[in-house]
Order: C-alpha cells, then structure tokens, then sequence
C-alpha cells in the first residue's frame, strides 16, 4: 500500500476528513505502519499511552477488565481510529485491544500526534468537531440507557 | 634456547615448558634519571659523545685540505711551472692541463668525502639523540608506573602527557649536539683567535676585548629568560590540563551553563602564555641585540688602534687586512656558541621540570615490580595484620592500628560506613596501598616486600570504579593472564630479522626488549591448557559474574574471520538454515524478508539491492554511493539512471510539499523527514532551477543529490510508491550486472551475499538471518532474538558468539560498557587468573539488588577454598558472608562470625538495621 492510497484512506476516517490532503500526507508518511499477528494485544488497560492507531486492515476487539472479568464490549475494524483519549488526556488505557486477526495499524506515537496538534492548529480544531459529536453521541446514549434504565425500574417496583 | 622454543611450537603450548627467549632475559634495571641534563647525557651516551667528537676529528684535515685546494688551483692556473712529481716509488711527469685535471679531481673528490662525513656525522649524532630521547620517555614512563597510587590523586593526566609526549621532543635533537659543537665551534674560535694574537697581540686582545663583558652580561640576562621559560612550562601544563578536564567534564559545562566562565578562564591563561612568551622574546632578541652591537664595536678597535700601528709603521697594511677577514670568520662560531648556550639553557629547564615531576616520594621499589621470582608461591593461611595504619598526607588516619587475623579459606566481609576505612583496607590488602606503619603478614613474610608477580598473580582485585583499556573486551579479561612472553612468535625469516633489530635498539635505548607480538597467555594460570581450553573457561568465568548474556548479545552484533575460525563459519551457515526452518515451524517467516539473488528486497535499501554485497572500506559507502563512477556506469549500462534521477526529483517534490511548503518546523522535519531540515531548502532551489527544462540539463552534482535519494529509499518502509514491481526487476538486472562487470580493482571493496557463503563483513546475527527484519512487524526484534536464541543453542554455537563478542571494542577507558558491565568484567578477569584470594571493593555497587545476591553466591562458589575478602558498600550484604569485620573511623571496632554479629546490639546488626 502506497503514501498515496494511505491518504485515501485517512480522509475517510471522519476524524481526518476535514483535514487538507498535503497534511495528510504527512501523517501518512510520518506515521508508522506496524502489523500484528492474530492474538497479540496491541495494549493492556492500565498502560501508559503512548500511540494512537488507524486501522488499515482486520479486526481488533475492545475488552474492558470487568469485575467478572474481562468483557469485549465493541470490535473495530478498517478505518477505524482508536487510542487517541490516552494521548489527549494523558490518562492511562481505558481498555485492553486485542487483534482479532491478522491486523495492519497505521501507528501515531504520542509524541508525533501531539506535534501534528500544535503544529496545525486546523487540525486540532477539525479533531476537537470530531470527538465533541463522539461526546454528544455518546451523551444521547446514555440518556436512552439512563431512560431505559428508569423505565425497568418503575416496571419491577 | 632456540631448539626449545621450536619443540615448544611442536607442541600444543604449555606454561611448564615457557621458553620464550625475550622472557629468559630480565627486564633491564632502569639506571636512573640524574637531576641535571648534563648528568643524564654523560651517564647514557658518553661513548657515543667521544664518537661524534672523534669523527668530527679525523674529518677536519679534509675540510682544511678542501679550503686550502682552491689557493693551488687557481696558482697553477695563473703561474705555471713545469716539473716532474714524485711521489717516492715513481716520478711523474704532468703537463699544465694534465695538472689541472688532476687538482680538479681532487678537489671533487674532497667535496665528496667532507659531504659523507658531513652525512655519517648528521646521521650519528641523530641516532644518539633519538635513543636518547626513547630512554628518557621509557624512564619516565617506568616511573609513571611506579608512583605511589595515591599521587595520582595529586597529578592529571593533563599534565603528565604533555611531558612524556611534547616537552622532551627538543632533546633528542638537542643531546646530538651537546658536546659536538661547542667542542668544534670552540676549537675554530679559539684558532682564529690564536692567529690573532699570533699577527699582533694587540690587535688580539683587541678582538676579545669585548668577551668578558659578553661573558658577564649575556648569562644574567638568560637567567630571566630561563625563569621566565620554567613559568612558560608550568603554564602550558596548565592548559594542557584545563583542556583534557574540558573532555572529561563537558557535559558539566553545558548542565550548569559555564561555558562562559569556563571560555573566560581559558582566554586569561592563554593571555598568560602570551605575556611568558612575549617578554620571552623581547629578553632574547635583546640579548641578539646586545651581542650583535658589541661584535660590530670589535671593528672599531681595529681601525682606531690598527690604523694607529700602520700609520706609526708598527703594523703592515697587509695584516690588519688579514686580521679584520680572520675576524670576520670569527662572528659565525661566535654566534653558534650564542645560539648552543640559548638552546642549551632552555632544554636543561625543560629537562629539570620534567624530571622533577617524576620523583614523588614513596615511589615502589622498581625491582618489586619488574622483579620474576623463580617460583611465585602461593598464598595460604591467612592475613595477620599488627597495628596496622595508613595515614594519609594531610595527616588523616583513614585507617588506625588494625590487628587482626583475616583467614584465607571462607567468605569474609568488610562492614562500615562510608569514610570508615573498609576500602583502604581493601586497598591495603591487595597491596595497591602500602601502610605507614603496622605490618600485614603473609605465608610468614610482610606483604609489603612481596615482588608484584607474587601479589599480581595470587591476589585478585576488582575496585568500584574499574577502569578499562581502550582495546577488545577479551584482551582485558586476557590482561590477568599476561605478565611476560611466554612463546615466541613464529616470524618468516626476513620479518625475524627486522624484529631481532627492532628487540636489540630497544636494549641499546635502555628499554624493555621483550616482543609484543610473542603469546603472553599463561595458560596454565587460568588452569587450562591450551587456547580453546581458555575459551571455554572464559565463558564459564563470564557466566560466573552474570555477564555472558550480554557478551553473546555484542557477539551477536560481532564479526568472525571464515578464515581463522573455518569451522565457526560453516556451523553458522548451518544455523542460517536451520534458524530459516524453525522460523517456517514457528510461523514467523513473515518476520524477515531473506535475501535472495533474483529478487528485490522489500526491506533494504535500493543501494543495498543494487549492491548486493557488504561495502569494504570507503569506496561503496553507501553516503557517497550516487557519486561513485562504477555505480553510476553500470546504471547507465542498464539504461536506469534517468528513472532513478526522475524518482528523485519525485522524493523531493513530495518531501518538500509536506515538510517546506506545510510550514513544518525545523525540528519536526528533522525528525520525521527523508531529508534533512539542512538539505530540504537545497532541494527546494534545485526544483525551482528544475523548471520546464527537465533533468538532463541538471549540473552533475544536482543529478547525483537527486540520485541520492531514491537509493536511500525503503519500499516497505516509505511507501512511496516510486519503487513498483518492474523497477525492482530493473534493479535486480542492474544487481547482476554490477556483479558480473566489477574491475578486478574494486573486487576487494564489496563481499557480495551469497546463500550458501559465510559473509565476513556482515555481523553474526546478519548471517543467520541473511535477510533483512521485515518493517512494521510488532515486537519482532524480540521474537527473532528468541528463536535466533534456540538456533545458536541447538547448535551448540553459544561459545562461539560469546568469542565474537569478546572482540568487542569497550572503548575509552571501557566507556562503551554500563557501569555494572565494567565491574562484573573487571571480576570476571581477576577470576580468571585463579587467585587465592579475592579482594573484591565495593565492585557491585553499580548492579541492582537481585543481580548482586547472585553475583556473590556465584563468586562465592568460584572460590569455594580460597580466600574472599569483600569490601560491602551495604551491611546487609554480610549476610551472605561467613565472617564480619566492622570498621568505623579507620578502626576496627567489630569482627566475628556474622551469625554473631548480626544482632540489635551488635556493631553489624546496628549497621544493617540504619540502612
């Protein structure tokens, strides 16, 4: 896979998609393009966060430590971004990943990510839009969770 | 002596039949350095002095026939008288050419002759003086290594080197002619003077008048040249000194911001120097200046008083014209023996500065140290110490009356805090101090009388700061081993002869004339009994102190000549195959790309696929690659260079879209770029003269900076896209071509990579995994060093990548190496020579806890028997240890077994507990 198919790539992952295409680019020429063998854990929760990663192929699986245990709570695929709240909110692994098959990560260390940040502001304003929406989606969830949740409760009592 | 040392070649070498020649004769004793410069010269080259002069000698008849010739030739030419000549058996008869002839043959043939003494003269002198001058560094540098150990505290290397090296350099020229020239020059000024007199003996006191005055003036006003030149001497040391702490301590400098300061401090002592030097000169032309006047004032006298004689009639004409041209000659002997006193004054302070340096008090006794006993006896029983103290120079007693019995069969450990003594203790009794007073007893004798080669070879010693020699990590594990040659090497017959000569001018020069190149290794001292014997016990003493983990990791990343370890390289092709299989077995194939001839690698450079080999020397290099004029032949040959010029002109487009015109900073672009934040503007100019016109109007530098950089580029790595599947078959093409058509004369600058051959050039790991670490793999440089682990053991390779890391350069004073593979090293050599006792101080500190308990038990285990002594930088390491000294204050304040000792109100259990 090419720079340039990289590029095509990262304007469909909703975080980059405002992104001008030579900044891209550079992200995709800087970035490191590591791959993993099916079963490898890319990090455990808990670790310090040091990289964010693009998926460019496979699956990876999310698994949070639970008090019974480990629980996979989502599965990620192609173009899909993840690792980014470690790095932002310098705040350790929220959860463990997992690669589910054989998976090709586009890999941004901390130290590149938080650069491209202050080195580009556009960016970061771009990136801010896209984990805001990510808030409020996330927001919406819970009210619904938080109304369902209600909803069971006023059944049993 | 020669028949032994041939049978000894026979036979695999063993230390019971040392028969190397150069060891059967004692080190010379050296004869000393006398204070004064005059001392030293008569003592060591009196003979050679009383040669020059001889030479000078019988030399001085040609040179006067040679002056004389030319009054004869031009007679005959003039006023002819023909005669015959007899020379006693026959009679001649020569006409007026036939004569000329003869005298102007003659005359050549004296020219001649005055040239070859001149020439043998030269040459003697210089080989006098250079010996000389080897002697006087040999000297100092025996008593370099005689100085007391604590002067070391008190001297720099800063200051020292420069007097070995750069402040003696004037005396070897010097000495040639210390005794030659005022002898010749003196002689010459004392006929011309003669003459004068022998004209008229006014006109001769006349000529000297003026040398009383000289004589009396000149030598005062040196005198404070001379200080002025000693003051000059001390200032460079400083500077010398100042300059080799700036090395050590640069990092200091910049952490605390003292660069000013520090420049500061160096501009005032150069403006020291400056003001020496200066008035140096004002004081020395002054003396010229003064010489010179008082020899132009010598005329004077001639005229008023000569003039007066001719006028009176008391004088002819004719000899005050000869007097004043006699004089005339008497100026350049004159101003020799100016010059010879001026040089004379300076090299003698040179020579007594230096030479003061070097006689510290307390120095060792030169024949402890050089001294071969016979048999070097062990030591057994124990260390009986009465009173003893060291007291140091500002009159501290670090270490006060100890008495006590230390026993040489179990694991003793010295206790204290820091400050308490325990090292000098240490330091005592390795014999590395000597005590001021009190008396430490061994197999009956004092330890402080023992020669070095009985205390060097049954004492081992390792120190918390060790310090290493700039050479391979097995030569310094060797040094334990080698204290004299003990085979004599085999030379061709030719090189034995240059080396007899080479051994014999070390002899005349006084110097120690054992061979370097002989084998010092004392197989037997480390208990085994030839070369892969000491191998194999070298990797167990390594596995002792923890140490061969990392010695087999810098052996992986080590070399190995095919050609002396043969055997080495095919098993290592072996492991190649087999480490490609278990990779296969183990599903981790896609973990490295191998090398193959047909195919580009993905992984490696394009250089490195064009090449397809291992650059020798500087030719290939791959930095330089896109000027080198075969490289560039065979791309043309092969019709790629436009594409490549083109990719380059791509590469740096693309580079400077994202890095220049983004705006990216200085330091991003220098970490993340291809091409450096100093070159990136360069090539941002050469697309702009790019233009429409296109690269083959390009200068031939801009074409090679274009080349540069797809040869740099790695496909799996920069995705670039430049390189696709047809260009690397294109590469590949060029690969062979390359190969085929390589000049005979570039043939030795490249080991081309071939599947089933041991590549000398490439390191071990490389050749095991000929190929290169697929790019993007997670944690595959730990999955390979794993499966590469099981290869080199199922092999049984392990202590052959272990001898490869033992070539290992440790650099300056070992810098290459972390502190705690220093000292488990510097334990691991005093191992190896299989002491009988083992003082070991403080040589742990730098390694973490778990390692350390380790490290003990196994040291322990070592010397099972023997004696170990250990110097803890923390009590509670006494644990681990039979029997407890406790030190405080220089006294010993505590000592037992440690069982009893290690109690709440015990000395030791209160030391442990404080921690």
């Amino acid at each position: 896979m090419s720079i340039h198919e990289e590029v095509d790539m990262l304007r469909r992952i909703p975080l980059f998609g405002q992104i001008e295409p030579a900044k891209l680019k550079l992200i995709a020429f800087t970035s490191e393009r590591v791959a993993f063998d099916a079963g490898t854990t890319l990090f455990h929760q808990g670790d310090a966060a040091n990289a964010a990663y693009i998926i460019v192929e496979g699956k990876a699986e999310v698994v949070v430590e639970g008090p019974g245990g480990p629980v996979t709570v989502a599965v990620l695929g192609a173009n899909e971004f993840f690792g980014e709240m470690g790095i932002l909110g310098d705040v350790p692994r929220t959860a463990t990943i997992v690669a589910q098959s054989r998976l090709v990560t586009l890999r941004i260390s901390k130290d590149l990510f938080l650069r491209l940040i202050k080195e580009f502001p556009a960016m970061a304003v771009s990136m801010l839009r896209v984990m805001a929406s990510r808030l409020e989606a996330t927001n919406r969830q819970l009210r619904t969770e938080h109304a369902e949740l209600e909803r069971l409760r006023s059944q049993s009592a | 002596m020669k028949e032994l040392s041939f049978t000894a070649r026979l036979r695999t070498p063993r230390t019971d039949e040392a028969t190397a020649a150069a060891a059967q004769t004692p080190p010379p004793r050296s004869g000393g350095i006398p204070h004064s410069l005059r001392g030293f010269i008569w003592l060591y080259s009196w003979r050679q002095q009383v040669g020059v002069l001889f030479l000078i000698l019988i030399s001085q008849p040609f040179l006067y026939y040679s002056l004389d010739l030319p009054k004869t030739i031009i007679n005959i030419i003039t006023k002819w008288q023909p005669h015959d000549f007899d020379i006693g058996v026959a009679t001649f008869h020569l006409n007026h050419l036939n004569y000329l002839w003869v005298l102007c043959g003659l005359y050549l043939l004296l020219v001649l002759i005055n040239g070859a003494f001149k020439y043998v003269i030269n040459v003697y002198k210089g080989r006098m003086g250079e010996r000389m001058l080897r002697r006087l560094r040999y000297e100092l540098y025996v008593r370099l290594l005689r100085f007391p150990i604590g002067h070391f505290k008190k001297v720099s290397p800063g200051e020292i080197i420069p007097m070995i090296t750069s402040e003696v350099e004037p005396l070897g020229g010097f000495i040639g002619d210390f005794f030659a020239l005022p002898a010749f020059q003196g002689g010459t000024l004392l006929t011309i003077v003669l003459f004068l007199f022998i004209q008229d003996p006014v006109l001769g006191l006349a000529a000297i008048s003026l040398y009383p005055i000289q004589g009396y003036v000149i030598p005062k006003l040196q005198r404070k040249v001379n200080q002025l030149g000693k003051a000059r001497v001390r200032t460079v040391r400083r500077v010398a000194d100042r300059v080799s702490e700036t090395t050590y301590g640069v990092a200091e400098i910049h952490a605390n911001d003292s660069a000013r300061y520090q420049l500061t401090s160096f501009a005032s002592l150069l403006g020291v120097i400056y003001e020496i030097r200066y008035e140096i000169y004002q004081r020395k032309f002054f003396v010229k200046f003064l010489n010179n006047t008082l020899n132009a004032l010598t005329p004077f006298f001639f005229f008023s008083i000569g003039g007066y004689l001719v006028i009176r009639g008391q004088l002819s004409a004719g000899a005050l014209v000869a007097v004043l041209s006699a004089y005339k000659d008497l100026a350049g002997p004159w101003k020799e023996l100016l010059d010879y006193y001026q040089n004379f004054q300076d090299t003698k302070i040179k020579y007594e500065q230096v030479v003061e340096q070097f006689r510290p008090e307390h120095m060792l006794d030169e024949k402890l140290m050089l001294e071969e006993p016979p048999v070097i006896p062990h030591i057994k029983g124990e260390f009986a110490l009465s009173g003893v103290t060291l007291v140091e120079e500002d009159h501290a007693r670090v270490v006060d009356g100890v008495s006590a019995t230390i026993p040489l069969d179990r694991s003793v450990a010295i206790v204290g805090a820091g400050g308490s003594g325990k090292h000098e203790l240490a330091l005592l009794l390795a014999r590395l101090l000597m005590p001021t007073a009190g008396r430490i007893g061994i197999n009956g004798s004092d330890l402080s009388t023992l020669p070095i080669a009985v205390v060097g070879r049954r004492i081992g010693y390792a120190g918390a700061t060790p310090y290493l020699f700039t050479q391979s990590l097995g030569e310094n594990l060797l040094a334990a081993i080698k204290q004299r040659p003990l085979r004599d090497p085999q030379y061709e017959p030719l090189r034995a002869k240059t080396r007899a000569i080479q051994l014999r001018e070390a002899r005349l020069a006084g110097n120690i004339a054992y061979d370097i190149e002989a084998d010092w290794i004392d197989y037997e001292a480390a208990g085994v009994k030839d070369r892969q014997k000491l191998t194999e016990r070298v990797v167990e003493v390594l596995h002792r102190v923890d140490l061969d983990q990392d010695v087999y990791l810098l052996g992986l990343r080590g070399r190995l000549d095919p050609k002396k370890r043969a055997d080495a390289a095919a098993a290592l092709l072996q492991g190649r195959k087999a480490f490609r299989e278990r990779l296969a077995a183990e599903g981790l194939a896609h973990l490295v790309e191998p090398f193959d001839a047909d195919r580009y690698n993905t992984n490696a450079t394009l250089a490195e696929n064009l090449l397809f080999g291992m650059p020798i020397g500087p030719a290939f290099d791959t930095a330089e690659l896109s000027t080198n004029t075969y490289v560039l032949a065979v791309l043309n040959q092969v019709g790629l260079t436009e594409q490549l010029v083109e990719g380059g002109i791509q590469v740096a487009r693309t580079m400077v879209e994202i890095f220049a015109d983004g705006g990216a900073s200085e330091e991003f672009v220098e970490q993340f770029s291809f091409i450096s934040a100093e070159e990136l503007p360069v090539y941002q100019t050469l697309l702009g003269r790019l233009g429409k016109a296109g690269a083959p109007t390009l200068a031939r530098e801009d074409r090679a900076r274009l080349l540069a950089l797809p040869f740099r580029l790695v496909v799996a790595r920069h995705r670039l896209g430049l390189i696709d599947e047809a260009l690397q078959a294109r590469i590949v093409e060029a690969r062979k071509v390359f190969a085929a058509s390589l000049p005979p004369v570039l043939a030795g600058s490249i080991e081309f990579l071939a599947e089933d051959r041991y590549n000398s050039v490439a390191t071990i790991q490389d050749n095991l995994l000929f190929g290169r670490l697929a790019y993007g793999e997670a944690n595959a440089e730990t999955r390979l060093a794993a499966v590469i682990a099981e290869v080199i053991d199922a092999l049984d390779l392990r202590a052959t990548v272990i001898e490869a890391g033992l070539d290992f350069n440790v650099g300056p004073g070992g810098s290459r190496l972390s502190q705690a593979q220093r000292q488990k090293l510097v334990i691991a050599r005093a191992l190896l020579k299989r002491p009988d006792v083992m003082i070991v101080d403080e040589a742990t500190s730098a390694i973490d806890g778990p390692a350390q308990a380790k490290l003990i038990q196994g040291i322990k285990q070592e010397l099972e028997g023997r004696g170990l002594i250990w110097s803890l930088h923390r009590a509670v390491l006494a644990r681990q240890f039979k029997e407890a000294f406790v030190m405080r204050d220089g006294r010993l304040v505590e000592q037992g077994a440690v069982t009893d000792l290690d109690r709440p109100d015990k000395e030791l259990g209160k030391l442990i507990a404080s921690e």
